[in-house]
């Protein structure tokens, strides 16, 4: 522990968050806390979810009432050592109020914003953030790089972490070309090529997650290891009507029943989520992207399998990370995966584990950055 | 996504439907502006700067200032539109149809009706509604209620900055002769609206609150209005659907209905006058098939039948306002049987 004095604050989930409510706290004042462990729930205009204390020691300090609606940063709780007088810290809480009103007032500090780099002739969509060893995050069919808004912020504390947004998807480019996952891999290796990224770690999720895997079977030199979320290409099955609902989904409600099934939880889906994904869908060439990559990729409401004996073969460290109640690629393809394979099955998780149980799956990707 | 304002929105619609298509032409009245005049090629760019921009990059063989003659111009949209061109014609004033509505209703909005389906008109006219700017009373008013009578007229009327680049694009890629009503309060307001072109159907409302108590059904700037009250009421427990129309013909009575049944309690927001306006039609809709639904009277919030007064004071003592629309929230919301 460097200061005696540490803070807890609004977390930045998401590029749009520039605020939130503290729902409800769910640790004591004055009781003891660990880093990682859950102490408030925080409710944005997208998504609720519990927040985990980045730092460990007491809690001397709810400074945020419950209900209140504050911004990124704002102060929110203190921890300390009971060693610390009481004094000391509400001197600490008038300073840090004192100039975060400064700096609030000084400028919009908008943190990092996505960047463009051209691969292949195609406009790719980035989000960089942090320092370190770099980090690839991969998002799945239909989705962005906002899907990874509360894994980005977490992990660069200690990586380099980008975020892409692959072809047909998010921000980038949406002509697909030939649609397919050699399409998908290229981008991959382009993108790592344009941002001069010799080696990387890969945390891809569902299609992101073959994409991963593939792209390690054809370039091991340039993948330091593989974090693999209800990835795609373990086994045959995928769930077609999550896939054709999700593309054929042009109104609120059937947006809403088909975003449902990604998640054990359907609460999880807010209002924000489903509009978001309804205005990505509206965009020029998004529904004729989506049509042609389900096409190749789920051809026959089936997706390829990769063959055990090629994933043998992958000399990097490997972990597998899958909800047990996922509806749209089934867990059980996780028992095709060799012996070496780390493989976690997360409870009361669907198929989104890096939202629906964020701080576990930051984890054991710090993990194996840190192995 | 950057933030852009409704005049910013409308703009990126022309321009990127005109990179797209080169049968999209704009024309009308100062759309570019000092034509055969010293001094600035693209002086005006529409009276409120919205097309600014626009001739110099696609010249004046697409961008055409016309002379002040709504009927000889609209008349020409119409008949462009017919022989394979996409116009978008600026009515700067909706106010001014009365010299050009044959042109509107009885020509083109008739052309795929009487030729059997074989002509299609693809044709926008773009045009300024609503009250607030002092422009008085020939300037000012909604009329929107008139052209939705109107079969064969597609009348879309955005409520937001997205709503507009949207809605414009699918105006202007429709096959059938659309009126475009932006209300000249709304051209600095700001929100996040994509780079990319995309369109928005036609036909489907959008919920943009939703609460298990009131349904405010709105349209265009009367959806800003209803907004802020929904949000105002739910800190007090009062939770509203607001129920953006979007478009008044086609209507997406589908979506009204179901509101209505989940709230049972309505309110409907229109600048209109309240004789024969979209409320007084959007409450016969729901009365004749929801009416087993309804724990109270259905409100209308309009302004009184008389022109729009040009005494400032006067003027928004006319429009309805937040307060007049919370009042009739908490109305139905409170009404026992």
């Amino acid at each position: 522990m460097t200061d005696p004095i540490q803070t807890i604050t609004m977390p930045k989930w998401g590029l749009a968050m520039e605020e939130g409510m503290v729902a409800v706290w769910l640790a004591e004042e004055g009781s003891a806390i660990e880093a990682g462990q859950e102490v408030m729930e925080i409710e944005t205009s997208k998504i609720t979810n519990v927040y985990e204390s980045p730092v460990g020691g007491t809690l001397r300090r709810r400074v945020a009432d419950e209900g209140a609606t504050l911004p990124v940063g704002a102060l929110l709780g203190v921890v300390a050592d009971t060693a610390v007088a009481d004094d000391e810290i509400d001197a600490f809480i008038e300073r840090f109020n004192a100039e975060f009103a400064v700096a609030a007032a000084e400028a919009g500090e908008t943190g990092p914003e996505p960047e463009a780099v051209e691969v292949g002739g195609r406009k790719i969509v980035y989000l960089r953030m942090g320092e370190g060893p770099p980090l690839v995050l991969i998002h799945g069919f239909g989705g962005d790089l906002n899907n990874w808004l509360f894994n980005q912020p977490a992990l660069a504390e200690s990586a380099m972490i980008y975020a892409l947004d692959l072809p047909g998807h998010g921000a980038s480019a949406k002509d697909v070309g030939s649609a397919d996952m050699a399409m998908l891999s290229e981008t991959l290796h382009g993108f790592l090529d344009a941002l001069e990224i010799e080696r990387a770690h890969l945390a891809g999720h569902s299609m992101g997650g073959a994409l991963s895997l593939v792209y390690a079977l054809g370039n091991p030199g340039r993948v330091a290891g593989l974090t693999l979320i209800a990835p795609g290409g373990l086994g045959p099955e995928v769930n077609m009507a999550y896939i054709d609902g999700f593309i054929e989904a042009g109104k609120r409600k059937a947006m809403k029943a088909a975003l449902e099934m990604l998640v054990a939880d359907p609460a999880l889906i807010s209002r924000d989520m489903v509009n978001d994904v309804l205005k990505y869908k509206r965009l020029d060439g998004v529904e004729a992207a989506l049509k042609a990559l389900a096409g190749n990729l789920f051809a026959g409401g089936q997706q390829e399998s990769i063959a055990g004996a090629a994933l043998s073969s992958l000399s990097m460290p490997v972990q597998v990370i899958w909800g047990r109640e996922d509806q749209v690629v089934p867990a059980a393809h996780a028992e095709n995966v060799p012996a070496g394979f780390n493989v976690h099955l997360l409870d009361k998780v669907g198929h989104m584990p890096h939202m629906e149980a964020a701080a576990e799956v930051n984890r054991l990707i710090l993990d194996q950055l840190g192995a | 996504m950057a933030k852009k304002s409704f005049r910013q929105a409308i703009n990126e619609a022309l321009r990127q439907e005109m990179e797209r298509d080169p049968t999209v032409i704009l024309m009308g009245e100062d759309v570019a502006g000092g034509m055969g005049a010293p001094g600035d090629d693209d002086a005006w760019g529409g009276p409120l700067g919205v097309t600014k921009g626009l001739m110099p990059q696609f010249g004046r063989d697409r961008v055409l200032d016309t002379p002040i003659s709504e009927s000889a111009f609209v008349g020409a949209a119409a008949g462009a539109a017919a022989t394979g061109l996409r116009p978008v014609a600026e009515l700067m004033f909706i106010d001014f149809f009365g010299v050009c509505l044959d042109q509107i209703y009885n020509q083109a909005g008739k052309f795929r009706y009487m030729f059997g389906g074989k002509a299609v008109t693809p044709m926008v006219v773009r045009t300024m509604y609503g009250a607030g700017f002092r422009a008085a009373s020939q300037h000012s008013q909604c009329l929107y209620p008139v052209l939705t009578h109107m079969p064969g007229l597609k009348v879309v009327i955005p409520s937001s900055p997205y709503e507009a680049k949207g809605l414009l694009t699918q105006s202007i890629r429709d096959d059938d002769p659309v009126v475009f009503f932006e209300h000249k309060m709304m051209y600095d307001d700001e929100e996040e609206v994509p780079d990319e072109p995309y369109t928005i159907p036609f036909g489907e409302a959008n919920l943009t609150r939703e609460g298990d108590d009131v349904t405010i059904v709105a349209i265009g700037r009367m959806v800003q209005l209803s907004n802020q009250v929904a949000d105002k009421l739910d800190k007090e427990g009062i939770t509203c659907t607001v129920c953006d129309l979007r478009t008044t013909s086609p209507m997406d009575t589908d979506t009204i209905l179901e509101c209505a049944e989940e709230t049972g309690r309505v309110v409907i927001v229109d600048e209109a006058n309240p004789r024969c306006n979209v409320a007084t039609d959007v409450s016969a809709i729901i009365t004749e098939n929801a009416f087993g639904a309804l724990k109270a009277p259905i409100k209308i919030v309009s302004p009184p039948h008389t022109p729009v007064p040009f005494a400032p004071e006067l003027e928004d003592l006319y429009i309805p306002s937040p307060d007049k629309i919370e009042a009739a929230v908490r109305s139905v919301a409170g009404y026992a049987q």
